[in-house]
């Protein structure tokens, strides 16, 4: 019964509008294919039939807006067929997406942990650091990515860590806040009952401020591991498009190549998905064996 | 009675300024223009004085008034000095710069301990201390790259910026027009409005609420900005493709945002509003939208971030000749890193003006949200 109501309250309408954004996919696709279609006919002296002409704004080798099957094959060709070592391989390019992603959204967590740690315990910090957390947020440091790409590279160093230093500076900020929060949780009656029984900081810190801060902490690490992603992907694109999804997206863009383009972008979003969904779930894990009910 | 006060960066300072001595003088003998051994002993006995003042058990305001004075005059010593003679200080500059920043955290830690009962000086304090954290980073910022000459590429000293700054200000201004004045506001303005609609309409239709919110919330999880290239490729090189990037990004934040907020009524305020036999209509206008005002802010801020980024990164991709983010790609490869940093600072100071609007508007309209009281 209760299965049946999951069913029909929950995976019908999400499919019904994803078969509608589909549809309008395609529609989209042949009203922005048919220009150059038909000019395409008109040059070869062809007269096709709706049908046929339909058919042809499906298949070009550069659309403008691509097919759905055509990304969808595009998808498929470059990650199962073609071999994990290829240039073309988008698992290839994921993962080298994906190492700096990790590695930022690591450091990150660990930064904004820190940072937490000691506003809320040191009164100066509190004062003085949390504007300046919020003001960070406001360089748009996307924008900056390129120089620190390149003013790192200037110094050799290259590769990894520049990207992964963008992924950080984009995560380190929503686990600080959530952090924060979560260390401020309990309440005044929870620390009173702590100072009863003579806690230490340190015992107030690890017995009840931590572990009342693990659900929020993991709430703000999912923001910060998709974060992180964007992070990745934009440190890529000034690299001179050596490897990884962006650089997939701006090798795309310079040669016209929007099959490939979307491929990717799809590919990117199935990573932050993937992301996304396993911080959930560890959250769960974590969760659950601390002895907290399902909310 | 007591004396003295505990204060570890007071005794810390106190034996940076000892530690400096045996290093003295302060710069390298090769340096063109050395400190005036007058200049060297008032930046000593200035940080010494205001490192045992600080073990004083003075008033907290006298005690943060003079420590304020004396290690800002002490710094700004300290770095005139150092102009001509970039690269050639010795390690007794960084001490006493060590020293002074440890004395101003002590100055901040003593601001931080007023409590004051008016409301002027209050939000003073809260201006002053992050103020004295900018300020530090900025000083420490600027010893570091011309006391130990960091080459310019890498990190250009803040006071370079500043003049960089004060120097292409009609170029900069350029720039803020065509980004911010076109592409960001346009996009902005057309994203928020159209997700707040989508979220009235999917208040109205569970189907399409049910349907739209999972894909919504995934959504605002997905990179995005990814599809900035696409969008340039669509609408050409001008503003509009910016704008539409800005469009996408902005568009789900504020219609998960408007969603929640329109379920943020409670029960009891709902049946008061049946009880004055109110239509929808009604009881959205005068009860829920004004509840759902705390989450329409919280994306509205949201956005005004995304959508600079969004339409900076957009630039990347292809503009016409002006633009920040042109400016950005542009001068980097030119290595002229100042002007790059000239850029990011406007860029900040925009981002922040535009989010301080947005929360400005958002103090005047929800004023009687408890977060606002």
């Amino acid at each position: 019964m209760q299965k049946e109501r999951l069913i029909l309250d929950r995976t019908l309408p999400v499919l019904a509008i994803v078969l509608i954004i589909l549809a309008a996919w395609y529609v989209g696709a042949f009203f922005m294919n048919a220009p150059f279609q038909r000019d395409l006919d008109r040059r070869a002296n062809v007269t096709s039939t709706p049908m046929e002409f339909l058919q042809k704004t499906m298949a070009q080798p550069k659309p403008v807006l691509p097919a759905p099957h055509q990304v969808m094959q595009n998808l498929f060709e470059n990650t199962v067929l073609r071999s994990l070592s290829s240039n073309r391989s988008l698992i290839y390019h994921s993962w080298v997406t994906l190492s700096s992603t990790l590695a930022g959204f690591a450091a990150g967590t660990l930064l904004g942990m820190l940072i937490a740690i000691g506003i809320v315990h040191v009164k100066v910090l509190d004062r003085s650091l949390m504007p300046w957390i919020i003001a960070s947020q406001m360089v748009p440091i996307l924008a900056v990515a390129p120089m620190v790409i390149v003013v790192l590279g200037a110094i050799n160093i290259t590769g990894l860590i520049p990207k992964a230093f963008i992924s950080t500076y984009l995560s380190f900020f929503p686990v600080a806040v959530g952090m924060v929060k979560g260390l401020r949780s309990p309440e005044l009656l929870q620390l009173d009952l702590m100072r009863t029984y003579n806690a230490t900081a340190a015992q107030t810190f690890w017995k009840l401020r931590l572990p009342a801060s693990i659900p929020f902490l993991f709430t703000s690490m999912k923001v910060a591991i998709a974060a992180s992603l964007v992070g990745a992907i934009v440190g890529e694109l000034p690299t001179g498009a050596v490897a990884g999804l962006g650089s997939k997206l701006l090798a795309g863009s310079y040669y016209s190549q929007t099959i490939d383009m979307w491929a990717a972008l799809i590919a990117g979003s199935l990573l932050a998905a993937v992301l996304v969904t396993l911080v959930d779930i560890l959250g769960r894990i974590v969760g659950r064996s601390m002895g907290g009910r399902p909310a | 009675m007591i004396l003295f006060r505990r204060s570890w960066q007071g005794l810390v300072a106190l034996a940076l300024c000892f530690a400096a001595l045996p290093f003295l003088p302060l710069l390298d003998p090769a340096a063109p223009a050395p400190f005036s051994t007058v200049t060297t002993a008032l930046v000593l006995l200035l940080l010494a004085g205001c490192a045992l003042l600080s073990l004083a058990a003075l008033p907290q305001r006298l005690l943060a008034g003079i420590l304020f004075f004396g290690v800002h005059l002490a710094a700004w010593l300290l770095l005139s000095g150092i102009s001509g003679n970039e690269g050639m200080a010795s390690a007794s500059f960084f001490l006493l710069i060590a020293a002074s920043w440890l004395l101003a955290w002590r100055c901040a830690g003593a601001l931080s301990d007023i409590r004051s009962r008016s409301p002027l000086e209050n939000s003073f304090m809260r201006l002053l201390i992050p103020g004295i954290f900018g300020l530090w980073i900025l000083l420490l910022w600027e010893t570091a790259t011309r006391g130990a000459g960091i080459p310019f590429i890498l990190l250009p000293p803040p006071s370079a910026i500043g003049v960089r700054i004060a120097g292409s200000l009609s170029i900069l201004w350029a720039d803020v027009e065509q980004t911010i004045f076109k592409a960001v506001v346009f996009g902005y303005v057309v994203g928020c409005i159209s997700g707040l609609v989508t979220a009235i309409l999917a208040d109205r239709i569970a189907f399409l609420r049910r349907g739209l919110m999972p894909i919504g919330n995934l959504m605002s999880a997905l990179p995005i900005v990814g599809v900035a290239p696409i969008m340039v490729m669509w609408f050409g090189f001008d503003w509009q493709s910016k704008a539409a990037v800005v469009i996408i990004m902005t568009f789900f934040p504020m219609l998960v945002n408007t969603v929640a907020g329109l379920s943020a009524s409670g029960a009891m305020e709902r049946d008061l509003m049946r009880s004055y036999a109110s239509s929808d209509w009604q009881t959205l206008l005068k009860l829920r939208l004004p509840a759902a005002m705390p989450f329409i802010f919280n994306a509205l801020k949201i956005n005004s971030t995304l959508a600079l980024i969004g339409a900076i990164v957009a630039e990347f991709f292809g503009t016409p000749i002006v633009g920040m983010g042109f400016r950005i790609s542009t001068e980097i490869g030119r290595m002229n890193v100042d002007m790059v940093w000239a850029e990011i600072a406007v860029a900040a100071l925009a981002g922040s003006v535009f989010y301080g609007v947005v929360a400005l508007a958002e103090r005047l309209t929800t004023f009687w949200h408890p977060s606002n009281r």
